[in-house]
């Protein structure tokens, strides 16, 4: 339960997910069942497991991307707490303006859309200005090494990496208090993946929350403060 | 919490014994865009012009938020007022260009009628509106005076939104604006109603059959189904976790949304 007082920024408690698979006779695939764990300000939780352990539902659900069949997820907004898994579409819709983002394993490309447009366009989705939204895209992208040249570009033709650093710059483009990392570093080279893991850190020691799936090694070992082990919220297990 | 732009409530229409709608309730905001979707003959069409007011329902209301804040049901209106609400507050696209723009007066009269209909008679400032809108949909200044049946099917649909946009309307129906179009003409299309949207902080509420198409441009999804609404919620939910067998049909149907 979280009380009053305490940093959390994220509480998650009791959370199931089955899939029903209706076009294939009503298979249930259950995923994780009584997850709980917590995200404090300025805490980089990462979320650890074998693949198909159920890491990236379990985002999704924190981000309101898919259900939660039982439990809550409690995400700080402003002074009070709301929860995502009976929110409306409204409130899930406003906490990721003011409070979440996500950044996905892959960018889902715009087309048309140049690469410092789609990043300042987050950054006035949060509801920054203009001029500082796009100020906002261009310091991010230099962080992030994509080369100016690329900046105008629509990011469709880019290299994986490239794209990967256009969605990250994106994620953090918001401020948001709390960012959700489906391995955001998977596509970088050493250099790149450097990057994004100081602005991960400086992010982080000013009191922004994260919860991140995390493959590389050594990038864990630099940014997580605690690993979840999601085996222990296995529902073929428990089933 | 001041009320919704637009609230339909338990809107339901019957054509003999074809239930086009059953028990539709939803509400709109500013900034808000919803995408109506499903097959043909799901009723969403129906639905659509119920909510815009082009058909009575046979029970249920739509309540409208005036700009003054007053809160009407639409079928309470006089025929003037809906229609002076059309003009200044509405748009419609239409999927068929046809419909929605005059094909043999030029294109900077489709879009100067719409201010004129709002009283402006001031024949240079209309010009230069039209020719700025003309700009802001991405047609050359020089096709001002031409008329639409010149023009091809992408720079119609162009036309349209701008006829549509120059009155700067709250509120904005799209029916499958993209529907016909080739798939590089249709993504130069949303991408201007995706910006479009969001600089102007319309309302939309969008119908069509394509899910891409949802996916790109509206926050939330109603799924329709033999005249019901069988599923809705934020547009991401419905596409990545869709809970009913039909909608789990549908996304599964695509190749990739």
């Amino acid at each position: 339960m979280m009380k009053p007082g305490t940093d959390n920024l994220l509480v998650v408690e009791g959370l199931d997910k089955t899939f029903t698979l209706h076009l294939h006779g009503g298979v249930r695939l259950p995923v994780v069942r009584g997850v709980a764990f917590a995200v404090r300000r300025g805490e980089c939780v990462v979320l650890d497991g074998p693949s198909g352990a159920g890491k990236s539902s379990i985002l999704k659900m924190v981000f309101g991307a898919y259900r939660a069949d039982a439990g809550r997820i409690l995400l700080a907004d402003g002074d009070g707490l709301l929860d995502i898994a009976t929110a409306s579409p409204r409130e899930v819709m406003r906490a990721r303006r003011g409070v979440m983002s996500y950044v996905s394993q892959f960018l889902r490309v715009i087309p048309r859309v140049g690469a410092i447009d789609i990043v300042a366009a987050a950054a006035r989705e949060a509801g920054r200005e203009p001029e500082a939204a796009r100020a906002r895209a261009a310091s991010l992208l230099t962080r992030l090494n994509l080369p100016e040249r690329l900046w105008r570009l629509p990011p469709a033709t880019f290299s994986g990496g490239e794209q990967q650093r256009v969605n990250i710059a994106r994620g953090f483009a918001g401020g948001h208090a709390l960012l959700i990392l489906d391995e955001p570093t998977a596509s970088l080279d050493a250099e790149n993946r450097n990057a994004v893991v100081e602005l991960i850190a400086e992010r982080r020691a000013a009191g922004g929350g994260f919860l991140a799936i995390f493959h590389d090694e050594d990038v864990r070992a630099r940014l997580a403060d605690r690993l979840i082990d999601v085996t222990a919220f296995s529902a073929q297990q428990a089933a | 919490m001041s009320a919704a732009l637009l609230a339909a409530e338990g809107l339901c229409k019957r054509y003999g014994p074809i239930q086009a709608c059953r028990d539709i309730s939803f509400e709109i905001d500013e900034g808000e865009a919803l995408a109506i979707v499903g097959e043909s003959g799901s009723g969403k069409t129906t639905l659509l012009n119920l909510i815009a007011g082009l058909t009575a329902p046979d029970s249920g209301q739509v309540r409208y938020r005036l700009r003054d804040g007053a809160v009407r049901d639409l079928s309470s209106l006089a025929e003037a007022e809906r229609r002076a609400l059309m003009r200044a507050d509405w748009g419609f696209v239409h999927q068929d260009a046809a419909r929605g723009l005059r094909m043999s007066i030029s294109a900077g009269g489709n879009i100067g009628e719409r201010l004129m209909a709002l009283g402006d008679r001031h024949y240079g400032r209309i010009r230069a509106a039209a020719a700025r809108w003309l700009e802001r949909v991405e047609i050359p200044a020089d096709r001002l005076d031409d008329p639409p049946w010149t023009y091809s099917g992408g720079m119609r649909q162009r036309l349209q939104i701008a006829r549509n946009l120059v009155t700067s309307p709250r509120l904005v129906f799209m029916d499958e604006p993209t529907g016909g179009l080739d798939v590089s003409v249709q993504a130069r299309l949303l991408d201007l109603i995706r910006g479009l949207i969001a600089e102007m902080g319309l309302a939309v509420v969008l119908v069509t059959h394509d899910l891409a198409v949802a996916r790109l441009l509206s926050n939330r999804i109603v799924v329709m189904k033999g005249g019901e609404a069988i599923e809705s919620g934020l547009t991401d939910r419905v596409l990545d976790d869709p809970k009913t067998p039909y909608a789990q049909l549908l996304v599964s149907s695509v190749l990739a949304v």
